[in-house]
């Protein structure tokens, strides 16, 4: 997995090449290094901080292709000081970037097996570096099947990718939303209740979970319902973080540092964690 | 002193049964209180007891890690609390809080549905009753999430 | 007196008077001194000149929420225990400055920082809080991202360690293998001794750099019946620790224990202040402050030591994640005694007592430690509540 460089606490410029909006709250930034160079390179699950002058800064997951490292690409939701003054910048301004920290999606591992992706909400962001590296290795792997709901069609990111992604005849695209208006004609229900329609072998089936913790909770439950093992289960955590590097302690669950043992943790490692409250 | 019986025939849940039907339920049945704050169920426990509420107020509940518990729905006098017991893997997905002090009757899940496969005319006679509980169940569900929308 | 040559793991002799020539050399060395000094009716490490600013001659008394300063008999030296600060605000300053950066254009450039050069010599360093720098070493030295100010000073800090010849009312040093004998990471460890007219300290040399010093001044041999009553002194104050805790198996138990009704009594109690969190030697957590002056062209980082005990320490957008107090402390026990094994392979604790002596409430973890394991044995944890527990 690639490092990032020495000095730590100290952000590197990058250029703000492109900022399309996802839904009424969230962006997706394309950045370039200011410096210029070789490009970002970073695994699948990963995640930066970002940094907006004088503001401060957040932990984004990182959303590109992995793949395609001359572009960094992050998806934000502006709620916070923050994550505002990201969204609001403009094409040519420059933000901080440290980075790339965290344990991946374990891509390379799932090879052989059939592969479940289940989204929600923003939880598709950190998952679609690992939709492209999947793709992009489409024979090293049996099934794969994408599950992403949002609470309503306006809520749902990559849009026109979705539905890309769908046309293909190796990849079964589920969407849903939890309640629609009239011009909606697919489905609406949750995550949950999708899964019994993916085609997967449950013995040899690996699940990659981001969203919302009910969501995967809910998930989780219903993907061992149907066979799965729980080490075989993968879900992405997050935590207040103000370091990214295991010292300031904020993004403690447990005996885990999210910023460094996770934020993609296996479900079976850290299972009684995730099920106690307020850790 | 209300048996777990007598208080099965009170309970709207059970109106129209027959005696010999309240009474092979009744074997099943004791009565149990909660205070104010005590949880009656927590999620992921194994969900072994059907509750019919005979005095009190209970919330049902979902956890969200940052926002603490939402009540998706309460229920009192009268109500029946419990259908998961069907629902593989057979455990709790919600939390189930009483609000105030309440009286309830407890139903032991395991022992019924053994009754209910070897006298097929008791296990309709509750499916029955079950099964007009979900369906009203789910018209409040599906209209609380439209509501949403509003 | 001879100059009999010292060697590594010997252990001299040494008048009291010699502790001012030690100081003179340390100073000559380009040491800046800190140790044990009076402040406000506490006491303080802080800025030595000499050993006139030693509390000579004073003792103190701590329980749960008291800390009280009293004048001995004996004209010792080191007659106390640990104040309410420890080391690390000096290894790992309270607040300190990352770097600066300058809008230019539509981006910044962050501008060079200026090397720190502060060369500590701790004098009077207790057995617990040398353990506790070892502690905060795994944190800061051995993990994938490492604290550069923190090992800078760290290497270059000279520590005169000093035994514990006075029972701490409120330290379990025992307990946690920590004292009160400083067994390493020391370049002196001394202990203090007075029998009668007698006044001397038995001086154990722990480096090379230890060994120098002591080369230096004027020191002995040590006698075997001087060892014996260092020896003697020390295995007293373990006997007479004023806490205890129990370590047996204690991650274990901690993590079967998350939802024991303890943790609301001692929530009820708790006022969330973090007091213990700011005394303790061995808490590490900090947040990072992004700061911009008025115009918004110059900012600055800052690092700063934050407190896991507020309301937001946790907070993500919609909420935090320990919203009540009783998570919050649950918490820092449960870290500071289970999930740091995990974490960083030996307990957090080194048993100092300063949280006990420091907290406005007197909440013991000692006694919570205790409560939880006596709370088993009540009623073993193995039966899951059904419809009786209250989280």
């Amino acid at each position: 997995m690639p490092n990032p460089p020495a000095e730590p606490m100290l952000p590197r410029p990058y250029r703000v090449l492109k900022v399309g909006r996802e839904t009424g709250d969230t962006f997706t930034l394309t950045l370039a290094a200011a410096a210029g160079g070789a490009g970002f390179s970073f695994a699948p699950g990963q995640f930066n901080m970002l940094y907006a002058f004088g503001v401060g800064e957040a932990p984004i997951s990182i959303s590109g292709d992995p793949e395609r490292p001359e572009n960094l690409v992050h998806t934000v939701r502006a709620v916070g000081a923050v994550t505002r003054a990201i969204c609001g910048l403009k094409k040519g301004e420059v933000l901080g970037v440290r980075g790339p920290y965290g344990a991946a999606w374990p891509v390379a591992a799932a090879a052989g097996q059939d592969v479940l992706v289940i989204a929600g909400g923003l939880g598709l962001a950190p998952l679609r570096p690992a939709v492209y590296h999947l793709l992009a290795h489409r024979p090293d792997y049996g099934n794969l099947e994408l599950i992403y709901g949002a609470r309503t069609p306006e809520d749902l990111l990559y849009r026109k990718e979705l539905e890309g992604w769908r046309g293909r005849f190796d990849f079964r695209v589920h969407v849903t939303v939890d309640a629609a208006r009239g011009e909606w004609r697919g489905n609406v229900g949750v995550v949950p209740n999708l899964i019994s329609r993916a085609r997967f072998d449950a013995a040899n089936t690996l699940a990659l979970i981001c969203g919302p913790g009910v969501m995967m909770r809910f998930t989780v439950q219903e993907l061992l319902g149907h066979g799965l093992k729980m080490e075989n289960i993968y879900v992405s955590m997050e935590r207040n973080m103000k370091c990214g590097l295991g010292l300031c302690g904020h993004c403690q669950l447990g005996p885990f540092f999210v910023c460094k043992d996770g934020p993609v943790f296996r479900y079976d490692l850290l299972k009684d964690w995730f099920l106690t409250r307020e850790v | 002193m209300e048996t777990p019986e007598s208080s099965l025939t009170t309970h709207p849940f059970f109106q129209g049964m027959t005696p010999r039907h309240l009474s092979m339920v009744g074997e099943c049945a004791s009565r149990v209180n909660f205070q104010a704050g005590q949880f009656l169920f927590r999620e992921q426990e194994e969900a072994a007891q059907f509750y019919l509420i005979n005095h009190g107020q209970v919330a049902v509940e979902v956890f969200r890690a940052r926002r603490g518990p939402i009540t998706l729905q309460t229920l009192g006098e009268g109500k029946a609390l419990g259908w998961f017991w069907f629902d593989k893997p057979y455990h709790w997905h919600y939390d189930a809080r009483a609000l105030q002090l309440t009286r309830a009757t407890a139903l032991d899940v395991k022992a019924l549905m053994y009754k209910c496969e070897q006298d097929y005319e008791l296990g309709y006679a509750l499916m029955k009753r079950y099964a007009q509980m979900l369906a009203v169940q789910f018209r409040v569900v599906a209209m609380q999430i439209a509501d949403m929308y509003g | 007196m001879r100059q009999a040559p010292a060697y590594l793991g010997d252990e001299v002799v040494i008048e009291p008077q010699a502790l001012q020539q030690l100081l003179e050399i340390l100073h000559r060395q380009g040491y800046q001194l800190l140790g044990p000094t009076l402040r406000q009716g506490s006491l303080a490490y802080g800025p030595l000149s000499s050993i006139a600013d030693f509390p000579q001659g004073w003792g103190d008394a701590q329980e749960g929420g008291v800390f009280r300063l009293r004048k001995l008999k004996d004209p010792v030296f080191f007659g106390y225990g640990v104040g309410q600060q420890s080391w690390k605000q000096f290894l790992y300053p309270p607040r300190h400055r990352l770097w600066q950066a300058r809008r230019e254009g539509n981006g910044f450039q962050v501008l060079p920082q200026e090397e720190d050069a502060a060369k500590f010599a701790f004098i009077g360093v207790h057995a617990c809080d040398l353990e506790a720098m070892a502690v905060q070493d795994k944190v800061f030295l051995e993990g994938p991202f490492i604290d550069s100010l923190y090992r800078e000073r760290r290497e270059r800090a000279f520590i005169l360690a000093v035994n514990c010849g006075h029972p701490c009312g409120t330290g379990f040093c025992a307990s946690m293998g920590s004292g009160p004998r400083a067994t390493r990471g020391f370049d002196l460890a001394l202990t203090e001794i007075l029998q009668g007219p007698r006044h001397y300290l038995v001086a154990a040399l722990g480096t090379e750099r230890g060994r120098q010093l002591i080369e230096q001044i004027p020191h002995q041999k040590a006698q075997p019946e001087e060892l014996e009553a260092a020896a003697r002194l020390l295995a007293q104050t373990a006997r007479q620790m004023g806490r205890t805790l129990d370590t047996r198996e204690i991650k274990a138990l901690l993590y079967r224990n998350y939802e024991n009704p303890r943790w609301d009594q001692v929530a009820a109690r708790c006022l969330n202040c973090g007091n213990c969190t700011l005394v303790c030697p061995t808490c590490f957590c900090h947040t990072i402050e992004d700061t911009t002056d008025l115009t918004g062209t110059e900012a600055e980082r800052w690092r700063r030591w934050d407190v896991c005990y507020t309301v937001d320490f946790t907070y993500l957008h919609g909420g935090g994640i320990r919203n009540t107090i009783r998570s919050r402390y649950r918490q820092w026990l449960t870290h500071k005694l289970a999930t740091w094994i995990d974490q960083f392979g030996v307990s957090g604790c080194v048993g100092c007592g300063r949280c006990i002596t420091w907290c406005p409430v007197a909440i013991d973890i000692t006694e919570e430690v205790r409560a939880i394991r006596e709370s088993e044995l009540a009623a073993p944890p193995a039966a899951k509540e059904e419809g009786n527990g209250d989280a």
